[in-house]
């Protein structure tokens, strides 16, 4: 599938698919993506919103039910597990969201939430005191921190309270869903800093959803590019920065903003027509075709796989 | 001739029952004819307030405008009745916000709303009103402009109906523009397509732009000027190029380090600022980034710098700065 095959997969997605049923009809949130994550690998995965990127994030986790395909996770297969299983599985994996706020029990002070996956696990007091302890040291928070609540905490902070809790049990994989997308510029900085730190430290990996390309070209070692529920393209960082294949992969990086005057002017521009079509009626054959500069008549009929492109890349197009 | 827009000395106070804070505390500012200035900031530093406060659209109260002009084509605005301002708000001043959303009325039709915009502020007569609506609609790009004048906003996506809130801004030509975060709710290449309209719109009517972003790489992309707001203050004023080649301030500089710029060198770190934005009604003695400035002396923390002009179009608040 990719480079990853002399390591260990950690996490290893086959033909995933994700339906919702609407009043509307049924939306195809994730349509057949197929995607490795190798032990102590950052995966980017980026697109526009609606593109299915947080739905595969739930679905990993085990938040939405999967209508088809395969989720393994240090190569068992999540979809049987009772509930103690999947108790397990989640120490394994963890998530992070974007709105830290709206993920910390109000009610709760920081401590206890920090120590709620500690007691599920069955920790003793004593033991999960201290780790609440350093948990919020290797996060930047303050230890007289555990004994208060989260609206007294800014933004950036609450995000430091969501990893303590994600990493209480030593996780291999989080999954980050838009971690930074609410922070301010400096504060951002500070998570995405922190984010690469642990993973210095303890070797976790994450699966890291942003719709952001600049963080996601900073902080992953691969990218994964989503178009209407697909993988249109995978690679590695530079090959995908510097060599993108797929047109909708040139457009996203052609759109967005760089923050240097010099290298935005001189680049050149191909401003992308139109909008995401709705997901309720996803075109047909390839479904990037409606708004593709290069669409012929084949890509209205057939839709692409995901195919081999060189330098370890993947893309999904008639025309690379 | 007079500037298209001169704010000197702005200040707006939040009277709040925890006190007073100084939300916008001197700020001037002035936009050319066909120029783009940048007003960059994080949550909180007062940009927002500064827009509303030009516009004289501050939820009074608790905010309230206690000093300072706003100048538009040189007349002074802050002294006018809330009548005198309906007539030049849309017409000589318009405006786009974040959320387009919230700025469009969702039970009329995008052409009543365009067209009300037009009967307010021109001669034109209802029939021609719904035919420059339709121009409108076509001139802001919007796909199937004929079709879409019936529809109401729930029906259009985020990029269609921020093209509407445009169309309304520009409709009767106005001499300035402000546009709040006017992308930061779009996708990265709806995005794209929403600058480039308000650019190539800017440069065919000679419109000053205040384009209000807390994003880097958006204000690099349109911006000629930059103004750089903290905790209410300008902190430093430079071209566009000026001020990512040779920040001054170190908050500047600091915001620039923070923000990964793809296709350069990968620094290993991002250039983190520590701390957080002080709030307003707890402002630090001195200056007001002193405890997060990594070039702090001993003279920040007693006194508050003013801004100095260190080169021709530069103007910066900073005694790290001065001795350079």
């Amino acid at each position: 599938m990719n480079d990853a095959s002399d390591t260990a997969v950690l996490l290893s997605l086959r033909d995933v698919h994700v339906h919702f049923n609407t009043p509307n009809g049924v939306v195809r949130a994730v349509s057949g993506v197929s995607l490795d994550l190798a032990v102590g690998e950052t995966l980017g995965l980026v697109g526009e919103s609606g593109c299915g990127k947080s739905t595969l994030g739930k679905a990993i986790m085990k938040l939405v039910p999967i209508a088809g395909g395969e989720i393994r996770i240090e190569g068992s297969d999540i979809a049987p597990l009772d509930r103690k299983q999947l108790i397990d599985m989640r120490r394994k994996v963890q998530m992070i969201f974007q709105d830290p706020y709206g993920s910390l029990n109000p009610r709760s002070t920081v401590g206890r939430s920090v120590a709620q996956p500690l007691a599920l696990a069955g920790w003793k007091p004593e033991a999960m005191a201290e780790r609440v302890e350093t948990l919020l040291r290797w996060v930047g928070l303050p230890s007289d921190a555990k004994q208060r609540y989260p609206h007294e905490f800014s933004g950036g902070q609450r995000q430091r309270i969501g990893i303590a809790r994600a990493l209480a049990l030593s996780p291999r994989l989080i999954i980050c869903d838009e971690p930074v997308s609410a922070l301010d510029v400096s504060v951002r900085a500070q998570v995405i800093n922190l984010l690469e730190d642990l993973k210095g430290q303890f070797g976790v990996s994450y699966l890291f959803i942003s719709h952001d390309l600049s963080v996601v070209e900073h902080i992953a070692d691969r990218v994964a590019v989503m178009y209407l529920g697909m993988l249109v393209e995978t690679g590695g960082r530079d090959q995908i920065w510097q060599r993108p294949q797929h047109p909708y992969t040139k457009a996203l990086l052609a759109a967005a903003p760089i923050a240097n005057p010099r290298i935005a002017r001189s680049r050149q521009r191909t401003v992308l027509q139109g909008e995401l079509p709705s997901p309720l009626d996803p075109p047909a054959g390839c479904p990037f075709h409606s708004r593709c500069p290069i669409a012929q008549a084949r890509c209205q009929a057939e839709k692409p796989v995901l195919r081999p492109v060189g330098g370890g890349a993947l893309a999904a197009c008639h025309f690379v | 001739m007079a500037l298209p827009l001169e704010v000197r000395g702005l200040c707006t106070t939040l009277f709040t029952r925890r006190g007073e804070m100084k939300a916008v505390d001197g700020l001037s500012l002035s936009v050319g004819a066909g120029e783009t200035v940048a007003l960059v900031g994080e949550s909180g530093c007062g940009k927002s307030l500064s827009a509303l406060s030009v516009m004289r659209l501050l939820p009074d109260p608790p905010a309230r405008i206690v000093g300072g002009e706003v100048r538009l084509n040189g007349r002074d605005i802050v002294p006018l009745p809330e009548e005198g301002m309906l007539a030049i708000r849309g017409k000589e001043i318009g405006m786009i916000f974040q959320d387009p959303m919230s700025s469009l009325n969702p039970v009329a039709t995008v052409e009543k709303q365009i067209v009300e915009v037009l009967l307010a502020h021109t001669d034109l007569g209802r029939w021609q009103a719904r035919a420059r609506a339709h121009e409108l609609l076509e001139l802001v790009g919007m796909p199937d402009a004929a079709r879409r004048l019936d529809e109401y906003p729930h029906r259009l996506s985020g990029g269609m109906c921020q093209r509407v809130v445009i169309a309304m801004a520009i409709a009767c030509s106005p001499s300035v523009l402000i546009a709040d975060e006017p992308t930061t709710a779009l996708d990265v290449t709806v995005q794209a397509q929403v600058l480039a309209l308000l650019k190539k719109l800017q440069a065919d009517a000679g419109m000053a732009m205040v384009f209000i972003t807390h994003d880097l790489g958006v204000v690099a992309e349109t911006a000629d000027r930059v103004v750089v707001m903290y905790a209410g203050r300008k902190v430093e004023e430079a071209t566009v190029d000026d001020l990512f080649e040779t920040p001054l301030h170190p908050y500047t500089a600091g915001l620039i380090g923070a923000t990964p710029v793809p296709g350069a060198a990968r620094a290993e770190r991002l250039a983190d600022i520590p701390g957080m934005v002080p709030p307003l009604n707890a402002l630090p003695q001195g200056c007001a980034f002193a405890p997060r400035c990594n070039r702090v002396m001993e003279r920040c923390r007693q006194e508050r710098p003013e801004l100095t002009q260190p080169a021709a179009g530069r103007l910066v608040a900073c005694f790290a700065a001065e001795r350079g």
